[in-house]
């Protein structure tokens, strides 16, 4: 059993399982850090980012000026964004027979994977997920995609030239692979190899393996999967909460006695409490409001936003916040707050007791309709005749380099008034910043990340008990920034085995059984013999049959008569399959109770002599010599078939038969 | 022998009060816990007696499973689990969980309110019987206990409506609960994988009939509805609140908007907002084209259809109002056929089936006058028709489900005994399989031949597979070991491994046969006749000559003497092991038929 690891990234995974016949992807994570290094692409021409200067080398050399751009010190890429994709040599993709999705932010890789590398499988992922991570893709490509780019730049990628740049770009990895966003034709060619699948369901692939997706508790139809054969139970626990918010609580219960548990999409923030940020989220929202203020929160269109709308919702009022306007603008905004009230069974038990009244799940649907939130595809139409200030915006994309946030950032970033709050943890708020210095709006850190952190990790670990644990390298030693926090690590018996990207890991456990029918037919002819207290065997001698992986024992057939043909027989008729072997014996002779045997069955001149290591059993007359030891019996004689078989079955009824 | 027992406590033969006991490997399930809505005396509900004269259900029943909503389903069930008994688990699917209550209570109060019964299960009873519901996921493997497991499969007859699977090791039943095959205007059609069950339990309500297509079905109902409307008279379709309903609003609401007709559609229940709520929350169990576009539109917003009055059913002029119950056997549908039954311009559709008893039932075969209560006489002038709009599958439906599932044996329920039968023979003819179609009360019990499952060690099966590659029909090859049974863990292992596990030596049985044969020359030269005979008879055998002058077939040591007393004969001495018996054997007796010339 092998784990190629794809993805460097921790909450970001693209790992491959090797395990039995199959070859199954975990996560396909888009490693979407690399866009801080371009500038951002604004929806309304920006004479600001047109007018930045260009970079030139220290020598004054500007053949990159048209690619790369300064502002305040730091060197952006002025192109079409691209992504940094999981590693797509180190194992040949078109042999991958199944891609398990865990979490809609763990796909956004899909498309590159399924429509570029020959990938001919099924992509197994819940109802949520696939709704969601369809809304995301979406939303991705229309940023990009509205906002055509005419410039891509490809200079500054020469491994010669790139080392000349000053960092993060000189430091940036596998730049060569980077790619530009997805065409929506290519998402919907992926999204088409999709399966819904619900928790608890077993799916079987090829007979071989059985996969299982679990509750993980983070986000919508979020899972865990269990990867398991009848002897060999593999977790793949990614993204997983304990914190109760909207989604069905995490099922640990199921994830007991594994052999491997692979953990990945840790907290990124282990150091924040979530319910503080949000409370800190809460506060500074209204503080900015109240004192005429806009407040912008860059986010994703789904995931924890409905938990900060249900946060306002009861905090609105009693803040004063009433009259202030809610606006949510994204390309699948209104889509996103309408599944989000449709999928009851995988919301948590409080949530689906309000389906079952029937009441929508989420209140967002009452701030909608007393027109306390409203939504727009975009800032263009609708929302430029209704837009007031000051006012809250929720929009993406949170890194800042495309989507509406970017309009945001360039109209209220020049007065002090107005805060733009980070919730989203995935990207470094100062970096995603960057392009936008100097500022005079305030920012405000707030990241909100469910995801376990290091103690829920190690309660979990102890809970569920597996052999062995494999996790990114990130997690087996403190986080770069906080050295010290030796509590900032997994901390487990035996250690946990840690990959970094291109990896291959051979995973600690040797498979010993398989699972095997026996016919009852076969099972009816079989004759247990107790050789031991509670400790039964019988011998089995039957024909094998397999197919789909499936191994099944059926009786032996009779020997059939054989057909009256007139037809010569051949000598090779009568060779006996040396493959068919007899069984195996055990136990030792008794030389007393065997010589009175032999005398019962007609043998009257039966010698015993002793030797050093036994008898000797001599019958004169038929020129027969029987060595019995402890552990042997040798029979010689002449070519007297009869004979032979005649002591042969004597000796046999002493002796067990395996 | 292990068996599946069947005993259905109603459906048997009959619509109405579904209601199946299932013994499967030891486990006991119970499938749906409905009511008759024929009776009105202690036959509308199943005889829970027969599960246990005095002791406690719960000991007796793994699980109770209510495949949907409808009251011929689970309308027994606050009396089966807070009246009888019961405080084991309960499952059905989520949407079903959701409104199966509210149609408990609807019943709960026609039945106490109206009619004055008392002895009845009260509002409390429903909400503790809920309490011991389960949801369940479409497709999610429930592990009841550790051997029993259920899954839920769409069904399409109503929002939430599942058939399941019930498994123990590699036994498996299959229960419908009703169905139907083909999607319509609001729901998909059922589903199910090739799971290949010991017994499918399916539904025959339409065991008899092929439906014309749908479409013709729905022109019809339009025409007669539209023409009823333009002639200034009144329809009442009766309907259960949830199902049918929204599958003829949304038709009747299509109709209206491009025909841009004017007469008032009404929804007689205070329910309709409340189901269709539902629906809308619940709109991932609908069919694919509504969840596709619910964002844009949702279907179950409807603009023509308004909250009916009482008061409005003497209002002149056309209208079109829908009304429950479905089958007049009661409520407010009951009420408004008797206002309009006497004018024959007004016209009652029965979008669905009528159980035996009910006023429904007896329109619809062609009763004209009807005794109401206190001995008045009621005569039916409006029109009656009939137009199965009912989401059950037909007889094309279920035999296609039978395809689809194959399984070894097919029992039939919630039908007439007329048209099982003639389903039965159909099923029985096409799919050569077994087919019960028991009535309530009779079991029917199935033996079975499950395999026995065990653990292979995969050294012995890799060997195994390793030889088995090239599989000879003629010599099925045979594979040998040893099964090792301690407690209740059965494993095969090689018969070496056995023995080494259970520290047991093995003991050598070997063999050495003397032959004697003619040859006056040297041992070497013997020796080497007997190698190039048995090398040119043993073709797919290995045949060696070994440097110390002897030769070996496979493992079997043959060795040439001089004889000592006649030097014209040798003596070859054939070794060989009791594993080689059948080898070593033939040998022996093929070197004393002696070798052949030499060509010289």
């Amino acid at each position: 059993m092998k784990l190629y690891c794809l993805s460097g990234h921790p909450t970001l995974p693209c790992n491959v399982l090797k395990f039995k016949s199959t070859t199954i992807m975990l996560d396909c994570g888009l490693d979407m850090t690399s866009t801080l290094n371009f500038l951002p692409l604004p929806l309304v021409q920006s004479p600001r980012l047109s007018n930045l200067p260009g970079w030139t080398l220290k020598d004054g050399n500007t053949f990159l000026d048209k690619e790369l751009k300064e502002c305040s010190g730091h060197v952006f890429v002025d192109s079409v964004p691209e992504f940094c994709l999981p590693e797509t040599e180190l194992i040949d993709l078109s042999t991958v027979d199944v891609i398990l999705i865990s979490n809609y932010h763990c796909m956004m890789a899909l498309p590159y994977i399924t429509e570029h590398t020959g990938f001919t499988g099924t992509v197994y992922a819940t109802e949520p997920t696939v709704q969601i991570g369809r809304l995301l893709m979406e939303e991705l490509v229309n940023f990009i995609e509205r906002v055509p780019k005419a410039q891509s730049a490809s200079l500054w990628k020469n491994k010669e030239v790139q080392r000349l740049l000053p960092a993060p770009l000189k430091d940036a990895v596998e730049v060569s692979t980077w790619r530009r966003c997805y065409t929506m034709q290519e998402v919907n060619s992926a999204l088409s190899k999709i399966q819904l699948v619900g928790y608890s369901q077993k799916i079987e692939l090829f007979g071989a393996v059985q996969v299982t997706p679990l509750s993980s508790g983070y986000a919508l139809g979020s899972s865990n999967w269990i990867i398991q054969s009848h002897y060999e139970k593999v977790s793949y626990v990614s993204g997983s909460s304990l914190l109760t918010t909207h989604p069905q609580p995490m099922d640990q219960a199921s994830l007991k006695n594994s052999d491997v548990l692979i953990l990945t999409g840790l907290t990124q923030i282990p150091t924040a409490n979530p319910d503080g940020m949000v409370g800190e989220f809460c506060s500074n929202l209204a503080l900015t409001v109240r004192n005429g203020g806009n407040v912008l929160v860059p986010c994703y269109p789904s995931g924890v936003i409905y938990d900060l709308l249900e946060c306002l919702y009861q905090y609105i009022d009693s803040a004063g916040l009433s009259n202030i306007p809610f606006y949510f603008i994204s390309p699948v905004a209104n889509s996103s707050l309408e599944f989000a009230q449709i999928f009851a069974e995988w919301l948590c038990h409080n949530k689906q007791t309000k389906v079952y009244l029937p009441e929508p799940p989420f209140p967002h649907a009452e701030l909608i309709q007393t027109n306390k939130l409203k939504h727009y595809p975009s800032i263009h139409g609708d929302f430029s005749n209704d837009f007031k200030q000051p006012c809250v915006v929720f929009t993406g994309h949170p890194s800042l380099r495309f989507g509406d946030v970017v309009h945001f950032m360039e109209l209220w970033g020049k007065s002090s008034l107005n805060t733009v709050i980070f919730t989203e943890p995935d990207f470094s708020y100062l970096d995603a910043l960057a392009p936008y210095q100097p500022l005079a709006m305030k920012c405000i850190y707030c990241p909100i990340d469910t995801r376990l952190n290091f103690i829920q990790v190690s309660k979990l670990l102890k809970e569920v008990q597996p052999l062995h644990v494999v996790c990114p390298e990130q997690y087996t030693q403190p986080p770069p920034a906080q050295s010290h926090r030796m509590d900032l690590m997994i901390d487990c018996q035996p250690p946990a085995m840690s990959y970094r990207r291109a990896e291959v890991l051979a995973l600690p456990f040797k498979r010993r059984y398989e699972k095997i029918e026996i016919m009852p037919e076969l099972a009816d002819s079989l004759v247990p013999l107790e050789i031991k207290p509670g400790i039964s065997l019988a011998t089995v001698s039957a024909v094998l049959h397999t197919k789909d992986n499936k191994h099944v024992l059926q009786a032996p057939p009779r020997p059939s008569q054989p057909p009256a043909s007139k037809k010569r027989k051949r000598v090779s008729d009568d060779i006996p399959d040396c493959k068919l072997l007899k069984p195996l014996l055990s136990g030792s002779i008794p030389v007393d109770q065997f010589v009175q045997t032999l005398e019962k069955h007609g043998f009257s001149d039966v010698k015993v002599e002793d030797t050093a290591k036994g008898h000797i059993v001599l019958l004169q007359e038929a020129e027969t010599l029987i060595q019995i030891e402890e552990d042997s019996t040798h029979i010689i004689c002449d070519n007297d078939e009869m004979l032979r078989v005649r002591l042969r079955d004597l000796v046999l009824k002493f002796l067990q038969k395996f | 022998m292990p068996e599946i027992k069947v005993t259905p406590l109603g459906a048997g033969q009959d619509v109405g009060r579904s209601c199946i006991l299932v013994s499967i490997a030891g486990k006991n399930v119970m499938l749906d816990c409905g009511m008759h809505m024929g009776y009105n005396d202690d036959r509308r509900f199943p005889d829970f007696s027969y599960i246990t004269q005095n002791g406690r259900l719960t000991d007796f029943l793994d699980c109770v499973i209510i495949s949907h909503f409808h009251l011929d389903h689970c309308g027994a069930l606050p009396y089966f689990s807070e009246m009888v008994g019961y405080d084991g688990p309960i499952y059905m699917t989520h949407p079903t969980k959701a409104i199966c209550p509210i149609l408990l209570e609807d019943y709960r109060k026609i039945t106490v309110d109206k009619k004055g019964e008392t002895n009845f299960f009260t509002s409390q009873m429903i909400k503790d019987c809920m309490k011991k519901v389960v949801a369940v996921h479409l497709h999610q493997t429930v592990q009841v206990d550790d051997e029993l497991e259920i899954k839920a499969y769409y069904a399409g007859h109503v929002l939430g409506a599942a058939m399941f699977q019930i498994k123990v090791g590699s036994e498996s039943a299959v229960y419908t609960g009703d169905y139907n095959m083909t999607p319509d205007r609001h729901l998909g059609a059922a589903w199910i994988d090739k799971c290949r069950p010991n017994l499918l339990i399916t539904e025959s309500t339409y065991a008899t009939t092929i439906r014309d297509s749908k479409r013709c079905r729905e022109r019809d109902f339009l025409k007669k509805v539209h023409e009823t409307v333009e002639r200034g008279g009144k329809v009442l379709i009766p309907v259960f609140a949830l199902g049918r309903a929204q599958e003829l609003c949304i038709l009747l609401e299509t109709f209206w908007e491009r025909m841009n007709l004017k007469a008032p559609i009404y929804f007689s229940t205070g329910l309709t907002e409340k189901a269709n709520h539902y629906y809308k929350l619940f709109i991932t169990w609908t069919n694919q084209k509504i969840r596709k576009t619910f964002v844009q539109r949702n279907m179950f917003e409807f603009k023509h259809i308004k909250a009916f009055d009482r008061a409005f059913a003497d209002n002149p002029g056309p209208m079109v109002v829908f009304a429950t119950p479905g089958m007049l056997h009661a409520g407010q549908s009951l009420q408004i056929f008797r206002k309009w039954a006497g004018n024959e311009k007004n016209m009652v559709i029965m979008p669905g089936y009528c159980v035996q008893g009910t006023v429904g039932h007896k329109i619809l075969s062609g009763q004209r006058k009807l005794e109401m209560e206190g001995r008045q006489i009621l005569e039916v002038k409006m029109q009656v028709e009939y137009m199965s709009f009912s989401a059950h599958a037909d007889a094309k439906g279920i035999m296609q489900l039978v395809r689809q599932a194959e399984p070894d044996n097919v029992l039939l329920v919630h039908g007439e005994a007329k048209k099982m039968e003639f389903l039965k023979q159909k099923i029985e003819q096409e799919f050569h399989v077994n087919c019960y179609m028991p009535a309530n009360g009779e079991t029917v019990t199935l033996l079975t031949h499950p395999n026995i499952p065990v653990g292979i060690s995969l050294g012995l099966l890799k060997r195994e597979m390793a030889l088995g590659l090239l599989p000879d029909a003629k010599k099925p090859k045979l594979m040998h070991g040893t099964l090792i049974m301690k407690d209740n863990n059965f494993r095969l292992v090689s018969s070496e491994q056995a023995l080494k596990e259970l520290g047991l030596a093995e003991h050598q049985l070997r063999f050495t046969c003397r032959v004697h044969i003619h040859d006056t020359r040297k041992e070497q030269e013997t020796v080497l006749r007997v190698y190039s005979h048995l090398k040119s008879v043993l073709k797919a055998h290995s045949v060696q000559h070994l440097p110390d002058g002897s030769v070996m077939v496979e493992s079997i040591l043959i060795q040439a003497t001089a004889h000592s007393e006649d030097p014209g004969t040798k003596v070859l001495l054939v070794s060989w092991t009791y594993q080689d018996e059948e080898l070593g054997s033939y040998l022996t007796s093929l070197l004393k038929k002696g070798l052949p010339q030499a060509p010289s």
